[in-house]
């Protein structure tokens, strides 16, 4: 070779049968296979990235039905205990009015039994001082009449009392 | 060292490929260049007096034997040779291969060697073929030796046709061969793990600049539809010189300047000239030939301007490669011989220089790494560019520059 500059037929014609041969070797063996598989892998990473949307938009819809369930169950649970609050007072308030009604009744009823009673008591009383009363009476009109002459004195004293009306 | 270094290539290949006969061959043509060297070696060492010609020439020619010439010794080190010299005395032939008036001759380099100088210069001399042809390598040109004697001017030798396996061709050769390793085994990966497996490895380190070429080279000067078509040439070419680039950065691997030797970008240049004119449409010639809305005296003017541009820009593609490739070397060599030329003055200059010059060495090759991706992908878009500009269908009148 003879300065920078100059072309050597030699190296030329290496570098052409080279170079070519390279191009040739690795467009088969190399450029084809690998350029196929990263143009698939990008398709099935694009596929992928479309899928994973896909599943996020149906994850997002998902999520959604299930708020919306779960916001009805609330309103229904929450339904539910107002309801059974509800029954539950008016239960209450129920019995209670019952039992005040009942303890009226009763008390009402107990009343009168007392009064009943006091009025039998009273009764048996009045007719146990009558027969009480009669029997003192007895027991002085006996023992008044024992003797002739008060018998007498009496009889004349009703005589007057008779009488005189 | 001399063993080992093919050894240790040997069990690395082993282990690569299980199969690689392909290996089992490099190793073996690398054993037999070695075993040469080291033959070369005692040849030389056997006659170290008989100095004849072409460093000599030099030395003499220069006048003052002393003087270190830092021109000389980048010329060398950016020249295309038939030796790759390693560092001092250790240099590795390479095959002669010349064609002279229907003989071939084939011969190891080392076989025009004899010996060294007092300065460690490898000295030549001629040697006589098989044929019965006597060579010289004359300032690394083969010459046929003329009949009266050792003529120095180069114009009296005859030159045969050289398809010598020179350093720029063998190292375009290891780098192809480098390649289709790489490259093989990058892709039984790709056919092993299919589009469901991530890269890993190699195949990791290699997938960006695939990538790279693809999208922000091929597919946006071509078109997602074409460019297909030119990966495979975009991809190589792309590899190729970056490889090249990288394997002349290395030092005391023989300095080779592989992508700035212009017979090697030559090849590379006229192979996108010869895609861009093979695939030029119809729209693409009409353009060249007969550019639509323009008068006809502007077109007259215009015609050869566009018809020499179709070899204008491949040529500007192998100058720019080539250029740029050697003067990244140029300028690192520069840092050295600045170091040599002052050392030479008195040691201490040397190193002071030296110390200096490192620095900016460093620094050059930081920039040359950078380079060497630059220029491969230059080379490649604007490889690219062409082709798109060749396919291009849907002309806009907006759009053309």
């Amino acid at each position: 070779m003879e300065g920078l500059l100059s072309v050597s037929v030699g190296t030329v014609f290496w570098a052409s049968i080279a170079f070519i041969a390279v191009l040739v070797i690795l467009k088969k063996m190399a450029w084809g296979p690998i350029l196929q598989t990263l143009e698939e892998r990008e398709q099935g990473i694009a596929n992928a990235l479309k899928q994973a949307e896909l599943a996020k938009e149906e994850m997002a819809s998902l999520k959604s039905g299930n708020e919306q369930l779960l916001k009805e169950a609330r309103e229904e649970r929450d339904r539910i205990l107002k309801d059974a609050k509800e029954i539950g007072d008016k239960m209450r308030a129920e019995a209670k009015e019952r039992a005040a009604q009942d303890g009226a009744a009763l008390l009402a009823n107990a009343q009168r039994e007392i009064e009943t009673q006091k009025k039998a008591a009273i009764q048996e009383l009045k007719n146990q001082v009558a027969s009480l009363s009669i029997q003192i009476a007895e027991q002085l009109v006996k023992d008044k009449l024992s003797d002739a002459e008060k018998q007498n004195a009496l009889n004349s004293k009703l005589i007057e009392e008779l009488k005189a009306n | 060292m001399i063993t080992f270094a093919p050894l240790k290539f040997a069990n690395k290949a082993q282990s690569l490929e299980n199969k690689g006969s392909m290996l089992r061959i490099i190793a073996c043509v690398s054993f037999i260049l070695l075993g040469q060297w080291t033959i070369a070696q005692h040849d030389v060492s056997a006659h170290t007096t008989d100095t004849l010609h072409s460093a000599e020439v030099v030395h003499a020619d220069a006048g003052e034997e002393e003087k270190f010439n830092p021109g000389e010794m980048i010329m060398h080190h950016i020249s295309d040779a038939h030796q790759i010299h390693f560092i001092g005395q250790l240099y590795m032939p390479l095959p002669v291969i010349v064609w002279n008036h229907g003989h071939l001759d084939v011969f190891m380099s080392s076989a025009f060697w004899n010996g060294f100088d007092e300065h460690g210069e490898l000295q030549f001399k001629s040697y006589t073929a098989t044929s019965g042809v006597t060579y010289e390598n004359h300032h690394e040109s083969i010459v046929v030796a003329s009949a009266e004697g050792h003529d120095d001017h180069a114009a009296s030798h005859e030159k045969p046709m050289d398809f010598s396996i020179t350093k720029s061709v063998f190292g375009m050769l290891f780098i192809i061969v480098l390649m289709l390793i790489i490259f093989r085994s990058v892709s039984a990966k790709y056919k092993k793990g299919g589009a469901t497996k991530a890269p890993s490895g190699l195949q990791n380190a290699i997938e960006p600049f695939i990538l790279f070429v693809r999208d922000e080279v091929a597919v946006p000067s071509i078109g997602k539809k074409k460019a297909g078509r030119y990966m495979p040439f975009l991809l190589t070419v792309f590899f190729f010189i970056w490889l090249c680039n990288m394997l002349g950065l290395i030092p005391f691997l023989g300095g080779f300047n592989i992508t700035g030797t212009l017979s090697i970008t030559l090849v590379l240049a006229a192979l996108v000239f010869l895609i861009t004119s093979f695939s030029g449409n119809g729209h693409y010639w009409g353009h060249i030939f007969w550019p639509p809305g323009i008068p006809f005296g502007i077109k007259l003017i215009l015609v050869p301007i566009e018809v020499l541009s179709i070899f204008i820009k491949p040529t500007v593609l192998m100058i720019r490669l080539t250029a740029n490739i050697t003067a990244g070397h140029i300028i690192i060599l520069a840092f050295v011989g600045l170091v040599l030329l002052f050392g030479q003055t008195s040691a201490v200059a040397g190193y002071g220089v030296g110390v200096g010059a490192v620095i900016f060495m460093i620094f050059m090759f930081f920039i040359e790494l950078l380079v060497a991706f630059l220029q491969a992908y230059v080379f490649t878009l604007l490889a690219a560019l062409y082709f798109g500009d060749a396919t291009q269908e849907h002309h806009h009148e907006g759009d053309h520059h």
